[in-house]
Order: structure tokens, then sequence, then C-alpha cells
């Protein structure tokens, strides 16, 4: 089978492309243009589009096993398909956690059946997420996660945390941190400041996160291995990032689309689709945030997928759950904030961000169009202008606060090994 | 009421923050005429008449429960009590369902304590009864802020020009936050006092002043309205001690000395007494606690007929 994407803008970081030209496919591999001679020749007209390697988005929770009536292994896969993801990392926070390689290879498994695109496993940082001992993390990278974290929670020993990191290194696996000191933050639910003191909601406060990214700093630098700070909300973070980073020290961070696109005053109507945690914070830190992905402090990007239903999330503001959806949102987001609205970056740099550097981080193969590697290709409309509709997600669920966004820039087809999955 | 008069058009009243001076005005106009009702023999008007109105406490509370309760009688209308332990939540059953519940018997007035900020606003939007907030969690606590606006009118002829000093828990509080809101729009100066831990300055953004210095602040002040000290349900790290904070911020007879000879003592209650507030000064001729409580329900008759006793457009 031989597929031929032609006339479209071909942006390739790892290669250091981009360039208008021809992509062929053969038998689901990148590859030179084959003889005249072979016969069926699927041809897609991509004149008008960027072709970019698949996208890759290392923080999903796609809830199975144990949650099913959130999302599925099935549905999230689809929601990353039509939000132009052709590899997904899913977080260990399910029921029974992923910190054995049984649950391990049972979402392995699963995905192989039902998901079309790739869904990699992550495993626990410590068993049952609850900090208090080591998971057996050298059972789950030989299971075959891509990184450990007990993401949604946060080792708060830094001595168990140092060991994790120490182990981590032995295995070959990257720490992936949720960053929230457990004493600063208590039982905040909002960005401590203006909003949460007029609407009498517990704060939870910048250095809540700012603690914990210094901690993974200082152990970065002392186990001299890379760990990656999920989802950075506070100005704080960049500047301690910046900093650690301008002296070598393997630490890193992402944004997610909604801590650019949103303040904390959005949550005066008490809308649950506006509670996630780390929460919504100030202009101040978006600035900030948006300096730190200008300069290459943040370099990389990822939507914090979190499904939640309707039932669940259509109660009192403090006992809702935090999280909202955010694959089938997430690339118009950053397309149309961070390429059109703002002018932080250019279309290639939001492509490595969330193709190349994930890959780099998580030493996965995908991420690249080299010759010989999967074809996993996504299309992008950069200047298509379209309405968030949240009654179509493909998700299980709709907790979302972009429903009726317009936005400008999206992808349009999604391949994984050279097969589409998914089409606008 | 003459022409001039704004009409009132909400079906609820979920906190001050939202409301016009005007409206404010209003709803005190209207508790006039209700507390003179209360000074007649027969205390009771029809005009909630036929009405249904249920005092959902999810959180416990005697004094509003009772106001509400006995505003509820004197406006004619019929009543129900439900408390959070009797009730479907205490089963697992969602506010919104409860609530549902609720209307489906007709209910046209639901009167909602909860500990959750944001409660009235979530049962607002979702069913058409007119919801009440009797206090939700941190966040407002619309009738105790009228009351006590009601009962500074009351003494001092007028809001407007006062200093009015609010002291202790603030961070915690839903009555420091409908005092701040109502106080400054109807013209008064507002100092917030406290250890700074409950009083934090992220206050100073909704336009008050925030003092650690009961002494400096206390000669000026026209009103000093003292909150309940919640020791039971804090965590110790916002202050030390008991004995620390009366040190600091309690109303001694020694610093009473220091208030104007017209100003007034207030309280939401309950009293700690000896914490807060020195006991005499509690029981003192400056104090108006209990004229807060008898115009709570002239107040509370106000918001009911306005929300719901008169045709809505």
């Amino acid at each position: 089978m031989t597929t031929l994407i032609r006339n479209g803008r071909i942006i390739d970081p790892a290669n250091k492309r981009d360039e208008v030209g021809d992509l062929y496919i053969v038998d689901g591999r990148v590859s030179e243009a084959p003889d005249e001679k072979r016969e069926k020749t699927e041809m897609i007209d991509a004149a008008g589009l960027i072709v970019s390697p698949g996208l890759i988005d290392l923080h999903v929770h796609f809830r199975e096993p144990g949650f099913g009536w959130k999302e599925t292994i099935e549905s999230g896969a689809r929601a990353a398909a039509a939000g132009g993801f052709t590899t997904v990392v899913c977080m260990p926070n399910t029921s029974p956690v992923a910190d054995s390689p049984s649950t391990i290879a049972w979402i392995k498994d699963r995905a192989t059946e039902v998901a079309c695109v790739n869904v990699l496993p992550s495993g626990a940082i410590s068993r049952n997420l609850a900090g208090e001992e080591l998971a057996p993390i050298g059972s789950l990278a030989q299971a075959g996660v891509v990184a450990i974290t007990d993401d949604g929670h946060c080792v708060q020993n830094n001595e168990l945390m140092r060991r994790a990191v120490e182990y981590a290194r032995m295995v070959g696996v990257p720490v992936l941190d949720h960053c929230q000191d457990y004493n600063l933050v208590a039982n905040g639910l909002v960005h401590e400041g203006y909003w949460s003191t007029l609407l009498g909601l517990p704060g939870w406060p910048a250095a809540g996160e700012e603690a914990i990214v210094a901690r993974n700093v200082l152990l970065a630098e002392f186990c001299d291995h890379r760990i990656h700070c999920q989802h950075i909300s506070a100005a704080g973070s960049v500047r301690l990032l910046r900093e650690a980073r301008a002296r070598g020290v393997k630490v890193s961070g992402e944004v997610c689309p909604h801590h650019i696109a949103l303040t904390d005053e959005s949550i005066q109507n008490f809308d649950t689709d506006f509670k996630m945690n780390p929460p919504l914070r100030t202009q101040r830190d978006i600035e900030a945030l948006l300096e730190g992905i200008a300069d290459g402090t943040v370099d990389i990007l990822a939507s914090d997928h979190a499904p939640h239903a309707k039932f669940e999330k259509e109660v009192e503001f403090d006992r809702a759950p935090f999280g909202i959806v955010g694959l089938e949102t997430e690339f118009g987001l950053f397309i149309d904030l961070l390429v059109h609205k703002h002018k932080t970056i250019g279309l290639p740099r939001l492509i490595e961000m969330l193709t190349l550097n994930p890959a780099r981080l998580l030493n996965l193969e995908a991420g690249s169009l080299s010759l010989g590697v999967t074809a996993d290709v996504t299309l992008i409309d950069p200047e298509l202008e379209w309405t968030v509709d949240a009654s179509r997600f493909e998700s299980a669920s709709r907790n979302t606060p972009f429903d009726g966004w317009k936005l400008k820039g999206r992808a349009v087809r999604t391949i994984v090994a050279g097969k589409t999955v998914w089409q606008l | 009421m003459n022409s001039a008069t704004p009409r009132w058009t909400r079906k609820d009243l979920l906190g001050l923050r939202e409301l016009s001076a005007e409206e404010i005005n209003l709803v005190l106009e209207t508790a006039d005429a209700f507390k003179q009702v209360g000074t007649r023999d027969v205390k009771k008007v029809p005009a909630l008449q036929g009405k249904t109105l249920i005092n959902l406490f999810v959180e416990p509370s005697t004094r509003t429960r009772t106001s509400f309760e006995l505003a509820a009688k004197r406006l004619s209308a019929d009543i129900v009590n439900i408390s959070a332990a009797a009730s479907s939540l205490t089963k697992g059953e969602t506010l919104k369902d409860t609530a549902r519940v609720l209307e489906a018997n007709h209910a046209d007035i639901i009167v909602l304590r909860h500990g959750s900020a944001g409660a009235p606003q979530f049962l607002a939007t979702r069913i058409s009864a007119s919801i009440i907030n009797a206090g939700d969690g941190a966040h407002e606590h619309p009738t105790q802020g009228l009351l006590d606006l009601y009962t500074i009118r009351e003494k001092r002829g007028s809001v407007a020009g006062l200093h009015v000093a609010i002291i202790g828990d603030i961070l915690f509080s839903r009555v420091a936050r409908s005092n701040i809101f109502a106080l400054l729009k109807m013209g008064a100066r507002v100092t917030l006092v406290g250890p700074s831990t409950l009083v934090p300055r992220d206050f100073e953004q909704l336009g008050v002043t925030v003092s650690h210095k009961l002494d400096e602040v206390l000669p000026t002040a026209d009103v000093v309205n003292l909150l309940r000290i919640q020791h039971e349900r804090q965590r110790k790290e916002y202050f030390p001690g008991i004995g620390e904070y009366i040190r600091l911020f309690g109303l001694t007879k020694k610093r009473a000395e220091l208030l104007k000879p017209d100003c007034l003592i207030m309280h939401p209650g309950p009293v700690n007494r000896g914490v807060e507030i020195d006991s005499e000064l509690a029981d003192g001729p400056r104090s108006v606690i209990l004229d807060q409580v008898t115009n709570g329900l002239a107040v509370r008759m106000a918001v009911l007929y306005l929300c719901a006793g008169v045709a809505r457009p």
C-alpha cells in the first residue's frame, strides 16, 4: 500500500525540514518515492496544509481500568485522533493504579485491541500513588512504561522522591511530576488571590507549585536525571526552570492550553468546568508562561485531558472533581493562541513542542518524518476557522470550558502507521 | 411606593455583590414596613399566603433558620424545615436532585444554608423556585449583611460616610464578605482588623483597608462588627491560641475606652463571651446585638416578599 501526500508544507523539526513537497508512505512507513510502476497509490492533496509528524500528547487520562464511564481507552484514543494526536501517554491514576506490570500489560493489550492511535502507559512512582514506598519501577519499565509519575498526586517525601529518581535513572525512564505541596495547598480549590478572596473559596497558592518545582530542580541536579514538571501554571515555576536549565540541569516543564487561555476570573460563576488542578491563575502568570514558551524554558505542550461525567461535575464547586477534557481543543487552542493571537512562536516551533520534544523526553521513535519511521502523520490547516462544539466530541465526556470558542487552525487528518484514523 | 422606587426583578437573593445600592435600599425600605408589623398585636400578613417555603439547611444553624421560619410564618407561607442530617443528602443524593424533588413538590422558595461556596448559584441556575442564600461556605450571607446595614441605618440614620471596623476571622467569614460588598456600595469606609493569617492582604483589592493594630482603628470607628472566632473549626496554623488572640484583637473593656461614645457594637452571633468581646460590653448600652436579631426578622420578611411575594416579570 502506498500513500502520497502531495504539495503540503512539510514541517519536520527533527530533520530541520520546512518546505513544500510530497511525502510518501509505503507499507506504513515514511518512504522514498517508490518505483513508478506501483499501482495502488492513495493520493492525499495537502495543498495549503501542513504535513507534520503525528502529534504527541504526553499527558492524558484515559480512565481505564476502573473509571470507564468517564472515558475508555477506545473513546480516549478517538478523541486523540480527532485532535490530531497519533501518540498519547496515559496517566497511572486508574483503578487499580498502574503500579504493577500486570496492569501495564492490560493497558497495552487493551490499546492494541481498541485504540486507533498509539496509547502508551506510564507507571506510578509510588505504590498505589500513596507516596509511601516505591512502586516496582524496574518491572514497570520492563513491562513497557515510557515514564513514571504519580500524576494527580505528588510524592511529598523528598527522600522517597530522590530514590525514585535514582532508580528511574538506572532503568532509563524519565520522571514526570505533578508539582503540589500538600501542606501549602491543603484544601485549596482555586488560585489564591483576588477571586479566591472575593468568592470565599479556599486558595491554592502559586507557592504550592513552585516549592515542588524547586525541589525537582534540586533533585534533578543531585541525581543527574531528568525530572519533567507537569502542567506548570505559575510564573515562579517558569523562573525556577529557566534558571536551572541555563545551568544545564535536566529539568523541564509542560504547559496546558487552559493555563494560557483563561484566568481565575473565569471561576466567578462557580462553573466546575473551570475547576482544574493546578488552578487557573492570573494574567501575570499567563504572560510568564508565554515568555517561557517563547524563550524555550518550556519546551513541551500537553493537554492534561481529564474527562469526568456530567453528573460528577454538576455538583457544588468544592465537591466536583478537578479537570477538563482537552484532546479535541488542544491543538486548536495552541495554534490560535501561540501562533496567531500572541505570536509567541512560529508553526515549526509549535510542532516541535508537540512532536520531537516529547518524543525525545520519552525516548520514542515517533515525532519525526525521517525515512523509514512508522508513518504517524498529522495534516494541519493553520488558517481554518472553526467553532468548538462539545456535543460532537469523540471523548466520552464533555467537561470543557471552551465550548463555543472560535479558533483558527486545527488538525484536519490524522494518520497512524500510514492509515487515516480520522479526518475532518 | 412611588414611581421613582426601583422595581425588584430578582427571583433569587444569592449575594450582595450583585445588588445595586438602589436594590439594597429597596430591601431596607421594605423591611421598615415589616418591622412595624412586628409591633402589632397580630403580627401576621398574608403576603405569601399559599406559597411554600423550604428551609434547606445542609449545614447546621439555629438562629438563621429560626429567623427565616418566623419570617415565613408571619408572611403566611407554608413552611417545611429540612436539615442535612434528616435529608437524602446523607444518603448520597446530589444537591441538584434534592432540589428537583422539592421543586416537584411545588416549593416556591428554597432557603439554602450550605457549606459550599456557590451552592445557591448552582441551584438558582437549575430550578425555577426562588433561591434565598442563608449562608454559603465562606462566600456570602446576604440577609446577615442586610440586617447589619439595616441596624446601622436605623441607629445612625445613614450608612454613607461611616467608618465600619470588621474584626476577627475575615478569611473564613461569609458575614464579612456580604458586609464588605454592601457597606462599600452604600458609601461606608471599611477597615478589616485581625491577625494577618485571617485578614490577608488580598482583601485590600476589594476596596477596604486592612489593619493588624486594633488600637489604632478603634478611635475612629463608628461601628465595630465583631466576628465569631471559629476556633473549633480552625487549623492551628492560623493563630497560636485564644489567649494571644484576646491580647491582640479582643474587644476588652480597656480597649473599649478607645471607642467613640456613640460607636455601635455589633456581632452576628453566637458570641464567644470573653473572646471576641468582653461579656459586659456585649450586654452594654452601645451593643446592638439583639437589635440585629429583631431586624433580621424584618429584613428576611422583606427579602422573601420581594423575591416571591409579588408578580415577577
